[in-house]
């Protein structure tokens, strides 16, 4: 397919090349030389190139009328549970593959057919439209002014302070009751933010087994994450009780040590704090054994376990709360009360 | 009768747009639209990116809700996807996993839902830089521009409400952090706190309620947004670029039918086709890799959808400062960062307004900005955006240490540092790239463009040839106003009496200055240089 034997008066190159409306004043070089001359597409000029595109635009279009029958096959024969390897993506789901990339196709082929058809068959003359002020005429706006005096005086809410006065003050209570409905969202905060499930005798059951915690399951270097006894999984409240009582205990040698009140509440070095992260609340997960430092995966807020729960690094605001504990007659660590302060993050009643 | 016999002769379709025209006025509508007038060029496109990806949200949306459940009710996990049988999740959790694994396509159009979501806000992220650059924010289409702000603003708050539905760890751990966040502010933040969540953190109305905020609160002001938004684009017929035939009083493009309508209608076909495909070939959000949400678990490398990251940037390099005093606390780590959060957006959100004060300019703008035409505006776009980036980078500060093998307190300590000087630099740096553009166009205007080709003189000389530009360019390049600088009025007038320039007009005229006066922008070649360099000698 060539273009050779185009006739040539429809070339570009002998076509006038003079501006539409041009006005070329001899003063000014930068003058605005008006709209540039319409430069014609091969599909201007060349039927067969035209048709080219026709076909192109057709195929695009059949393409998609292709593609969403295989949707329709993917979606009624790959089982739901299939996976396929595909590189170099790995195991992927069958029928999400199939059905999307179909979908896919589908649905780009028509754009793509219609942005062919509309940048090579359609007219690119581009053209000039007028606009005009978006404000309104000086007559315009004394009408409308003349109106709206004429409308104040007839409403005589500027005569009638009464009406006008009572109705402002209608007008600014009743949003109050809207107010007062959304009382009923929420409790009062109260003491809630200060109270966990812990209490004096209350056992340190072992998250991971279910089981109370003796001092000798606990070694040096371990993390162990521990809720108090009679708690459930089950419960209608566990979510909001776990996000406040979740546990963590270490085991660090008792030299080792360095404020004094967390040795008073430890038990042969076993200490039990907080594992909510007094910045906002993550529950602090990773510790590292030889510094004795735990660090918060959320927002990287660091505590050292040997110095009181002490914020090393980060955006928390104080320590993480350590919980008292003692060995019982049974053998079993328990607790000696609640936490002496709120967990978790900071608040304004807090103090 | 003739009347009647045309009526039999005309085709259905006009039949059709009579019965309609005769109830709605549909031919006054489509005599003023049909064939209106767009302007052509590629950046335009991106606030129909945008647009579509809005339009493939809802309808992915709408199918979501068939199947979700927004319950935070407990049940043991049964379903096909072995490793988490036998857990207990929450009807949310569930019932996304049902949508996952046991809805044919299910996973699809979630895929599609979540990704188009990050494309939606992507888009307008970027389609607001080119509003912002090109100056298409001015008189008349400031109104405009916060309908598009308040729509990034709210698409951020629909696509947290959005990815919290499912209730899995990831975005549990999301919302806690809220919660923790909300906590902070002074004297009611426990109070909205126990409202939000109907009690104790978690208790079981979050995701119900964040369901309806999701679904149909924000949505449908959205919907109502986009509206507007349109309706202003076609009343104010859309901007162009300067150039020849282009002026502040047209509009040059191709009309609406058939060209746009082609474009554009199939413009959202490909948006959908490479959203579906990416939907095919990119997981996004795993819930089944997380797991259902417990207060007591969390995952590393915990990252918020890339919209929200600067905010949690800010809240990461915060320094942990509380102070208590009187039995009450003030968090300001926590709370400084969420008062910056919102501060950072009005920044971005008020310019046009601040523009227009410092200014004073009241006339309408339809032919676009070149960037480098306006260095300040440039100059404080650019910066904006870095700070972005810097607390982009501190919102993600672990992954940074993770994987370029970093200190996690130098990252900290770089955005802190960074947060203040960052902007600064690349400021300054902007406004000198902006002067240097403009310079380099007085250069082309007055010299012509460089050709390349090395020309040897009879008395041995080499001379680069440099062709003079077309009228064409030469009217583009000088096409734009270079304003002057307010001035302040003299501080005895006329008649001898006193007038002193109060705080605000300094300030104005400070800010003026800086806008426009020496040193903020490179002085147009005039008619006369232009003639003297070509009408004679000396023509490089």
């Amino acid at each position: 397919m060539s273009s050779q034997d185009i006739p040539e008066e429809s070339l570009p190159s002998t076509q006038g090349a003079a501006h539409q409306g041009a006005v070329v004043s001899g003063e000014d070089p930068f003058a605005d030389p008006g709209l540039p001359p319409h430069e014609h597409r091969i599909q201007d000029i060349d039927e067969r190139a035209a048709k080219r595109s026709e076909r192109v635009v057709a195929f695009l279009f059949t393409l998609s009328m292709l593609a969403t029958v295989g949707f329709i096959v993917a979606y009624l024969a790959i089982p739901v549970d299939k996976n396929i390897y595909v590189f170099p993506i790995g195991h992927i789901s069958a029928l999400n593959f199939s059905l999307g990339l179909s979908l896919g196709v589908a649905l780009f082929c028509i754009g793509a057919g219609a942005v062919h058809w509309a940048r090579t068959l359609m007219s690119d003359v581009e053209v000039a439209d007028e606009r005009h002020p978006i404000e309104a005429s000086p007559e315009v706006k004394a009408k409308v002014l003349a109106d709206f005096a004429d409308g104040a005086r007839e409403s005589a809410l500027g005569r009638r302070k009464l009406i006008r006065n009572t109705m402002f003050g209608a007008l600014a209570m009743f949003p109050l009751s809207g107010v007062f409905l959304l009382g009923g969202l929420g409790p009062k905060p109260g003491t809630k933010l200060r109270k966990t499930k812990w209490s004096a005798g209350k056992m340190l059951i072992n998250q991971n087994t279910m089981q109370p915690l003796r001092p000798e399951d606990v070694q040096v270097g371990s993390l162990t994450f521990a809720m108090p006894e009679g708690m459930s999984e089950e419960d209608h409240d566990f979510q909001q009780e776990i996000a406040k009582a979740a546990l963590m205990i270490v085991r660090l040698r008792p030299e080792n040590i360095k404020d004094k009140r967390e040795l008073d509440w430890s038990v042969d070095g076993i200490v039990a704090f907080s594992k909510i992260c007094t910045h906002v609340g993550c529950p602090i997960s990773l510790y590292e054994q030889q510094t004795h430092h735990v660090l918060c995966p959320c927002h990287q807020s660091t505590f050292d376990l040997s110095d009181g729960g002490r914020v090393i690094f980060g955006p928390a605001g104080h320590p993480l709360p350590q919980l008292q504990i003692k060995v019982n007659d049974k053998g079993y660590l328990e607790a000696m009360g609640d936490f002496p302060e709120p967990v978790g993050p900071a608040f304004w009643e807090r103090g | 009768m003739s009347t009647t016999e045309q009526r039999r002769k005309a085709p259905a379709g006009e039949r059709v747009a009579d019965w309609a025209d005769g109830r709605l006025g549909i031919y006054s509508l489509a005599k003023a639209n049909m064939r209106k007038i767009f302007p052509d060029h590629w950046s335009f496109m991106l606030g129909e990116v945008c647009l579509y990806s809005f339009l493939i949200i809802i309808l992915t949306g709408v199918y979501l809700t068939l199947f979700f459940h927004p319950s935070m009710e407990e049940v043991v996990y049964h379903g096909s996807y072995v490793p988490l049988q036998g857990v207990r999740v929450s009807e949310a959790f569930n019932s996304t996993m049902h949508i996952s694994f046991d809805v044919r396509g299910g996973l699809l159009i979630r895929q599609i839902h979540h990704w188009a979501a990050l494309v939606f806000l992507a888009g307008m992220f970027v389609h607001m830089m080119r509003v912002f650059f090109t100056g298409a924010f001015r008189k008349p289409r400031e109104i405009n521009w916060l309908f598009g702000f308040l729509l990034f603003v709210l698409g951020v708050f629909t696509g947290f409400t959005g990815y919290s539905l499912p209730d899995d760890l990831l975005s549990g751990t999301g919302v806690r952090f809220t919660e923790g966040a909300i906590l902070s502010v002074p004297v009611v933040g426990t109070y909205i706190s126990m409202f939000l969540f109907g009690g104790e953190f978690p208790g079981a109305d979050i995701v119900p309620r964040f369901y309806s905020i999701h679904i149909l609160l924000l949505p449908g002001i959205m919907l109502g947004l986009v509206v507007a938004h349109l309706i202003l684009v076609i009343y104010h017929k859309h901007t162009q670029f300067p150039g020849p035939g282009r002026t502040e009083k047209n509009v040059v493009g191709m009309p609406l039918l058939p060209v746009y309508m082609a474009k554009a209608g199939g413009f959202f076909f490909l948006v959908f086709g490479v959203i579906a495909a990416v939907a095919a070939l990119a997981t996004i959000n795993p819930i089944w890799d997380f797991g259902p949400y417990r207060p007591d678990h969390v995952s590393t490398g915990a990252q918020p959808d890339w919209y929200m990251g600067f905010a949690e940037g800010l809240v990461r390099v915060m320094p942990g400062w509380e102070i208590n005093v009187a039995g009450h606390t003030l968090v300001l780590g926590v709370f400084i960062p969420i008062v910056i959060f919102p501060l950072v957006l009005i920044a971005i959100g008020i310019y046009p307004f601040i523009e227009s004060w410092v200014t004073g300019d009241k006339r309408e703008h339809h032919l676009l900005d070149r960037p480098r035409n306006a260095p300040t505006r440039t100059a404080f776009g650019a910066a904006w955006i870095a700070e972005y980036f810097v607390l982009l980078i501190g919102g993600g500060n672990d992954l940074w240490a993770t994987h370029f093998h970093l200190s996690i307190n130098s990252i900290t300590w770089f955005v802190r540092i960074a947060f203040f000087v960052v902007p600064v630099l690349v400021f300054i740096a902007t406004k000198r790239v902006c002067l240097g553009l403009q310079r380099r166009d007085r250069d082309k205007v007055l010299h012509g463009r460089e050709t390349g080709i090395i020309k040897r003189l009879p008395h041995g000389e080499f001379i680069e040839v440099h062709e003079p530009l077309s009228q064409d360019q030469l009217h583009t390049l000088t096409a734009h106003e270079q304003p002057r600088p307010l001035e302040l009025e003299p501080e005895v007038d006329e008649n001898g009496v006193a007038r002193k320039a109060g705080a605000g007009q300094k300030l104005r005229v400070k800010l003026s200055r800086g806008f426009y006066g020496e040193g903020s922008q490179i002085p147009k070649p005039t008619a006369e240089e232009y003639q003297e360099i070509t009408s004679g000698h000396g023509h490089h």
